[in-house]
């Protein structure tokens, strides 16, 4: 063995090192592959070997070569290896490989679930660490099913470093493992309060992950993430927030109105530009989801715009590119606010940054108006002249086509001027975007009719010289505008000046170098264009015009019948020969044109885009039925995706759309009619030829109004847009002066006052007319077309499991699944089941004492202290929440409060749904409305309650309640008894409510402070009650001693012990009168209201009829708490009879155990271990022997008896904290094996911590 | 949520590549050329955010990168992150390795890829930001160092070993222009 050792370390010194390798890479940098082949050859024989070391450094190796872009998959097992060693410098070797290149089909995984597990339970944090970076990266649905539970333990580990890995990891678990996500949300929810920032910033991360794929599910956290935004200076933190809110406000308005307040205040007060542009991000979402209105409105918007103007005019390129972004998302709902910037917007189109450039781009497409369309447009074309990567420029060609195209041409009032951009745009070298200005040529000629005119003229120009285009190879993208040239002028050919020459064009033998689908075009419109030019010359005398346009046809030809391209070469022989016959009719002198014509008859129209999809299938018509039988079974399968139509499309969607259509179609009438108006230049239509156009659907009868163009239609050359530019600002002076006229005219007509008040200063929007009408028509859809379909999500989309709601209620099924070390899997369920069984059969026994309790007290209520009533009342309304928030009735009235209180958890979640709503309500918030809130105001009030108190942690109670309770504590801790005594009453209510709560859905969240594990059996009922002393008239039981610190007396010393005493009648007569006393001792007294002497008994508060019980509560004063202490006592009554009455009196002894100076103090596992490193602690142990229950019952019955609280537990281990009432720590190490639990404690009082285990051994020696 | 951290020198070499979804090894390395390619034809002057790497992401997807010396540094985020934050990140990721390696420079990342490795995871796991306290990730890297260390000197003590993962002894010296000094 030592020898293998030997030789092992003597092989290693000659193998490489990760140094070593890159060394040899970078000196064989001309044969680099063949020498990492040998390297990884190297690698093979060392990982052979069985040395971990040799293993690890070769594993090391491989993910360098990995980032050199080698698979090294084929280690995935011995990666596994590496991981698994023991020691911690490989086992991060190992995991940072497999983070590396594990996924999700790397077989090996399936081996590492042990290990991985063993990692996280390490005891040294840095394994757990190392394992949950790497699992980060190679989660696999398995492993996240089977980890779950691990690393939601984790996510409570007294380490931060551990708890704020847990928590980010549970995000990726959560998208492997859905169904783990609301077993855990709690617990992740409770880390948002985490006493360690990062930890608190890991979980805000991973809920602001989850909020922004499904945010309605996390709306209800909307009240907690508002008080850390207005309390965390840490920017991360409030980054993530802030981004969050701008995702919930589109869900909920009123939280928008909320948020507007602190944001701009954050707006105004933050030094930092990054938080201050998520601000900025979000008002400007939440303004977006307001419904305008708002009074403040518009100065936010004010705010946010002048911010974003002053991040573009900084010198850093990145606030520059980031405003422009933010102001990109104003501009859709505020364009004006954003259209007065235009200035800077131009500007910052002539930056040197392109990522700058596109996004002023973008801002540009919302900036346009008709006003100033032409304007910006031009400029666009200076920068496409001079713009050289050809990127740039082709995003500047596309945004140039998008703004004018916007909206259906909404901006273009010059059609002209539109078609001579796009000319010009044809001469750019190298676009790809050839087919994108045809389609747009196309589109505008075929919908503008009236500029069918001038585009059939720029068109035959553009073939004319299509050698320009054709020429250089660079330039093939471009071509694709032939194809729309050639169809235009073939389908618009009447109106060619000089079709003859066109078609000449079209058949020039250059064409044939053209790509197929184009010659295909010139071949089929060189055919309408000869019919045209056949009926021009027709009417001619002269027949040999006619004669010779048919032979250069027939000449040409030939030249496309002989085209590779099958379309091509159809299309011609088709054409060819239809000419033959042509020219022979001509030359018997017959007149063929009409005919000719008749072939391309008819006009087209454009079609939508989505038509062919929304064609309703026709009633009566099934497209699944089978039209024939089914072949086989086999192919049953294919049909289900054919359903392409759905079949829900009913009656009532059609005639709603149409109804939708008639509507567009109104507004877009009025609109014109308003325009045409305004426009001198239009004819009026009459009355009845407006109302049949009203009834006719579509836009075919509006009259278009044939105008004279005022530019010469030959542009020599190429069309200069400018010209048009110039031309559209005379005519729009043209027009306002025009139009001040017929305005003075009209007010004279009619004594002004009667219209509205025309501005005749700067032109508004309104009052630019097109320069003729345009008709455009609009594209036709099929009758009864659909509503437009949403786009359907991605299926794949892993977020999608994730939508879940996490406010209902845990149910059984739900809880992870947890490793099972001892109990089977098939025993798992009935535990469950038992456990659910064991709080059913709790419930009404609750119940029960519950009412008996409740009846007396309503009887006591009856009888006085109606003032006392009130308080309780309105109290108890405020513990409900619901009945102030008018949201949810809770039921009938005659509805008992038991079974609403029985019906806690349902009630719990509506609660919490309206307290979203009242905390968006704009009133003041009571304390307890808000869960969440108020919790986290509890934290510190707790701790100044109890002192000097380690990290506070939310009480495995319920959260509701315990703020309420702190509250009391601080405030009301007043020496008046009978308030006092009605006070613990309503808490002991309570407390039976949490117990009723821990049994009924304890689920993953408080097992770990409960000391159990969901697999484990139900924990037996346990009393606090013992018999304090009984005779044939009354019993006395006393609840183990409840205590609390006087925070407004001296904390030091004033420390009190509350004993609760329940008096029970036993016999058949009144019992009343009753004085409880105590013989003081040194350490103890029992506190006496003032003026009482110290022997003077206490008058209990009540009296009892025979067979009811009733409880009182007592306060002692304390010194020392070291010891404990037992007090003689006697209480004296007088029974009284029909007939007599009788002065009895029973004497007890009242025992103060140490543990009964404890209270019940939940402790963070990190503060707890600062604790016991801290070294002021005195150690002692106990064992015990023989104990046979199960462990969590062991935990949970000290935790019960002497006010303990579990900071963690790690199988048969725990560890447990305790505070005294005087501030003494008390701390347990539990550890069980077998029959045998060993308790290690720590205490910085030894005398007490010695009581304190005498008596924990008692209680076990008890059972 | 971070999808990928590249880090590659001006020739477009690969000094550092964590991916935080699974790509293939081809793919990868098509990603680092095609951001190399994207991110390298930028003046130093120019904004640090870039979109529209095809292979990587989406349109929701944005690079933000930094340029220090010889190296690039580029993450490529989704929006849930702030592109100034990330830009803050990389600096804090940058300022640690440089007290970690004492003046980094591209030849502690060349050589010790592995250590640079368990910087990062310590600053960003599974593709969501951990740490942003550059004293707490310093803190934590150096406990672990010391881990490491004192398993190598136990080793040392068993059996005559010397460490695979000893950093050399003595360090080049750095011309100063390659010295990634942080801003």
């Amino acid at each position: 063995m030592a020898l293998k050792i030997v030789k092992g370390s003597i092989d290693r010194m000659f193998d490489k090192n990760l140094q070593d390798l890159v060394r040899g890479i970078r000196n064989h940098k001309e044969d680099e592959a063949k020498y990492i082949s040998t390297c990884i050859d190297e690698i093979k024989q060392e990982l052979k070997q069985d040395n971990i070391a040799v293993k690890a450094n070769a594993v090391c190796k491989l993910t360098y070569l990995q980032m050199l872009g080698y698979d090294v998959s084929w280690a995935a097992f011995n990666i596994v290896e590496v991981m698994s060693s023991s020691k911690f410098t490989y086992k991060r070797i190992g995991y940072l490989a497999a983070s590396q290149c594990f996924h999700e089909s790397t077989d090996v995984i399936m081996l590492t679930t042990n290990q991985i597990r063993k990692d996280l339970s390490s005891p040294n944090q840095y394994d757990t660490g190392v394992a949950l970076t790497g699992l980060s990266c190679f989660v696999t649905p398995d492993l996240a099913r089977d980890l779950a539970n691990d690393i939601m333990t984790l996510m409570s580990h007294t380490k931060p470093y551990i708890r704020k890995k847990a928590v980010l990891i549970m995000y990726k678990v959560f998208l492997k493992y859905p169904e783990s996500l609301r077993p855990a949300f709690p617990r992740l929810k409770e880390k948002l309060e985490d006493p360690d920032p990062g930890v608190q910033s890991a979980a805000v991360n991973v809920i602001c992950e989850l909020a922004r794929r499904n945010p309605k599910n996390y709306l209800s956290l909307a009240p907690l993430f508002f008080k850390l935004m207005t309390s965390s200076t840490n920017n991360w933190v409030l980054i993530k927030i802030i981004k969050l809110f701008g995702a919930l406000t589109p869900l909920e308005p009123r939280l928008g109105k909320k948020l507007i307040e602190p944001l701009t205040n954050l707006i105004h007060s933050t030094s930092a530009m990054s938080l201050l542009y998520e601000c900025v991000n979000t008002v400007i979402a939440v303004l977006i989801s307001l419904s305008s209105g708002m009074p403040n409105h518009s100065a936010s918007i004010q705010l946010c715009v002048q911010k974003l103007r002053i991040l573009i005019e900084d010198s850093d390129q990145n606030l520059k590119y980031l405003g422009l972004l933010a102001m990109s998302k104003i501009l859709k709902t505020h364009p004006k606010s954003v259209q007065s910037h235009k200035d800077l917007i131009l500007q910052c189109l002539d930056d040197k940054d392109e990522s700058i450039r596109l996004r002023a781009l973008d801002l540009l497409y919302g900036m346009v108006s008709k006003k100033n369309l032409m304007e910006i447009v031009k400029k666009l074309m200076l920068h496409v002249d001079k713009a050289e990567g050809t990127t740039y420029r082709d995003e500047l060609l596309t945004k140039i086509i998008d703004i004018c195209s916007q909206s259906n041409y909404q901006y273009i009032t010059n059609f002209e001027w539109y078609i001579s951009i796009l000319v010009e745009l044809t001469r750019l070298e190298g676009t790809r975007h050839g087919h994108l200005i045809a389609s747009q040529m196309l589109d505008v000629a075929i919908r503008v009719k009236a500029i069918r005119v001038f585009a059939v003229a720029q068109m035959a120009t553009l073939l004319d010289n299509a050698h320009l285009m054709t020429g250089n190879v660079q330039r093939k993208g471009i071509c694709e505008v032939l194809y729309a040239a050639a169809w235009i002028c073939g389908e618009f050919s009447e109106h060619l000046e000089n079709p003859t020459q066109t078609l000449e064009a079209m058949l020039r033998p250059k064409v044939a170098t053209l790509p197929g689908h184009i010659q295909a075009v010139y071949v089929q419109n060189a055919a309408k264009l000869f019919a045209t030019v056949l009926k021009s010359q027709e009417g001619n005398t002269d027949s040999t015009a006619a004669q010779e346009t048919s032979q250069l046809m027939i000449e040409r030809l030939p030249l496309f019948v002989q085209s590779a391209n099958l379309e091509v070469q159809e299309r011609a022989s088709c054409i060819l020969q239809l000419v033959k016959y042509i020219q022979k009719l001509q030359q018997k002198d017959v007149e063929v044109a009409e005919e000719v014509i008749a072939l391309f008859d008819g006009e087209l129209n454009p079609v939508a885009p989505k038509a062919q999809k929304k064609v309703p299938v026709p009633e009566g018509l099934d497209l699944d039925a089978w039209i024939n039988e089914p072949p086989s079974e086999s192919e049953s399968e294919d049909d289900q995706p054919k359903a392409i139509f759905a079949k829900e499309e009913t009656k009532h969607s059609r005639t709603r759309h149409t109804e939708v259509d008639e509507k567009e179609l109104a507004k877009r009438r009025e609109v014109r009619k308003q325009e045409q108006a305004n426009n001198p230049f239009y004819i009026k239509a009459s009355p009845s030829s407006q109302k049949v156009y009203q009834e006719a659907p579509g836009v075919e009868h509006i009259p278009v109004v044939q105008i004279d163009l005022s530019v010469p239609l030959k542009v020599p050359g190429l069309p200069m847009s400018d010209q048009y530019v110039k031309l559209e600002e005379e005519r729009r002076q043209k027009e306002r002066v025009e139009k001040k006229k017929k305005d003075k005219k009209k007010r004279k007509e009619k004594g002004g006052g009667r219209r509205k008040k025309r501005d005749s200063g700067p032109e508004s929007e309104e009052d630019i007319t097109p320069a003729h009408m345009v008709d455009i028509v609009t594209e036709e859809m099929p009758e009864n077309a659909l509503p437009s379909d949403d786009d359907d999500k991605d299926p794949n989309d892993p977020h999608k499991a994730l939508d879940i709601d996490l406010d209902k209620p845990l149910a059984d099924s739900e809880k992870l699944p947890v490793r099972s070390h001892r109990a089977a899997e098939a025993l798992k369920s009935p535990a469950e089941d038992g456990e659910a069984e064991a709080a059913a059969s709790l419930e009404p026994k609750k119940k029960s004492s519950k009412e008996k309790r409740e009846k007396k007290k309503d009887k006591e209520k009856d009888r006085k202290k109606s003032k006392d009533d009130k308080k309780k009342k309105k109290h108890r309304r405020v513990e409900k929440g619901e009945d102030l928030l008018g949201g949810q009735a809770d039921g009938p009235v005659a509805q008992s409060e038991e079974t609403s209180e029985a019906a806690a958890p349902p009630a719990a979640n509506t609660a919490e749904v309206s307290d979203l709503d009242f905390w968006l309500s704009n009133a003041p918030v009571p304390p307890n409305t808000q869960e969440a809130a108020t919790l986290a105001e509890a934290a510190p009030a707790h701790e100044t309650a109890s002192g000097t108190a380690p990290d506070s942690e939310p009480d495995d109670e319920p959260k509701d309640t315990e703020p309420e309770e702190t509250d009391k504590k601080s405030s009301k801790h007043k020496k008046k008894k009978q308030k006092k005594e009605k006070e613990d009453k309503e808490k002991k209510k309570k407390k039976k409510h949490h117990h009723h709560h821990h049994h009924s859905d304890g689920g993953g969240e408080e097992s770990v402070q409960n000391g159990t594990m969901e697999e484990e059996e139900p924990l037996p009922p346990m009393s606090n009650y013992c018999l304090l002393a009984e005779s044939s008239y009354i019993k006395m039981m006393i609840e183990d001693t409840n205590q609390e610190n006087d925070i407004q007396g001296n904390l030091q010393d004033g420390s009190q012990v509350v004993v609760s005493v329940i008096f029970e009648n036993k016999c058949d007569s009144f019992l009343k009168s009753m004085e409880f006393n105590v013989l003081d001792s040194l350490n103890s007294k029992l506190q006496r209201p003032e003026g009482s002497g110290p022997h003077d008994g206490l008058t209990v508060p009540f009296q009892l009829p025979p067979g009811v019980s009733n409880e009182a509560r007592f306060v002692f004063t304390v010194q020392s708490i070291v010891m404990p202490q037992k007090l003689k006592g006697t209480l004296t009554f007088i029974v009284k009879n029909e007939d007599s009455s009788t002065h009895e009196k029973l004497d007890f002894k009242l025992h103060f155990t140490c543990s009964s100076y404890l209270i019940t103090t939940p402790c963070y596992s990190d503060a707890f271990a600062k604790l016991l490193e801290s070294g002021d602690l005195k150690c002692s142990s106990v064992r015990l022997e023989g104990v046979s229950q199960p462990f969590h019952h062991l935990l949970a019955r000290i935790c019960f008896h002497h006010h303990f609280s579990v900071v963690e537990r790690v199988d048969s281990c725990a560890s447990m904290y305790s505070r005294s009432i005087q501030g003494h720590h008390v701390c347990l190490l539990v550890k069980t094996s077998g029959q045998t639990v060993s308790i290690d404690a720590k205490c910085d009082e030894p005398t007490l911590l010695g009581n304190v285990l005498d008596e924990i051994k008692q209680t076990f020696s008890q059972c | 949520m971070i999808k990928a951290i590249l880090i590659f020198n001006n020739h477009g070499k690969p000094r550092l590549i964590r991916f935080y979804q699974y790509f293939t090894e081809d793919m990868q390395q098509q990603i680092i050329r095609e951001t190399f390619h994207l991110v390298s034809k930028r003046d130093d002057n120019v904004c640090n955010f870039l979109e529209g790497g095809s292979l990587i992401g989406g349109s929701d997807y944005k690079l933000i990168y930094r340029h220090y010396a010889t190296l690039y540094f580029v993450f490529c985020v989704d929006s849930s992150e702030s592109e100034l934050g990330i830009l803050d990140l990389i600096q804090v990721f940058v300022e640690t390795l440089d007290k970690c390696f004492e003046n980094v420079c591209e030849l502690d990342l060349i050589f010790h890829m592995d250590k640079v490795h368990y910087i990062l995871q310590e600053v960003v796991m599974g593709g969501m930001v951990l740490e942003t306290n550059m004293n707490e990730i310093v803190a934590q890297v150096e406990v672990q160092n010391r881990l490491e260390k004192s398993e190598v000197l136990n080793c040392l003590f068993c059996h005559v070993n010397s460490s695979p993962i000893n950093r050399e002894a003595t360090k080049p010296a750095v011309p100063d222009q390659h010295r990634l000094r942080p801003l």
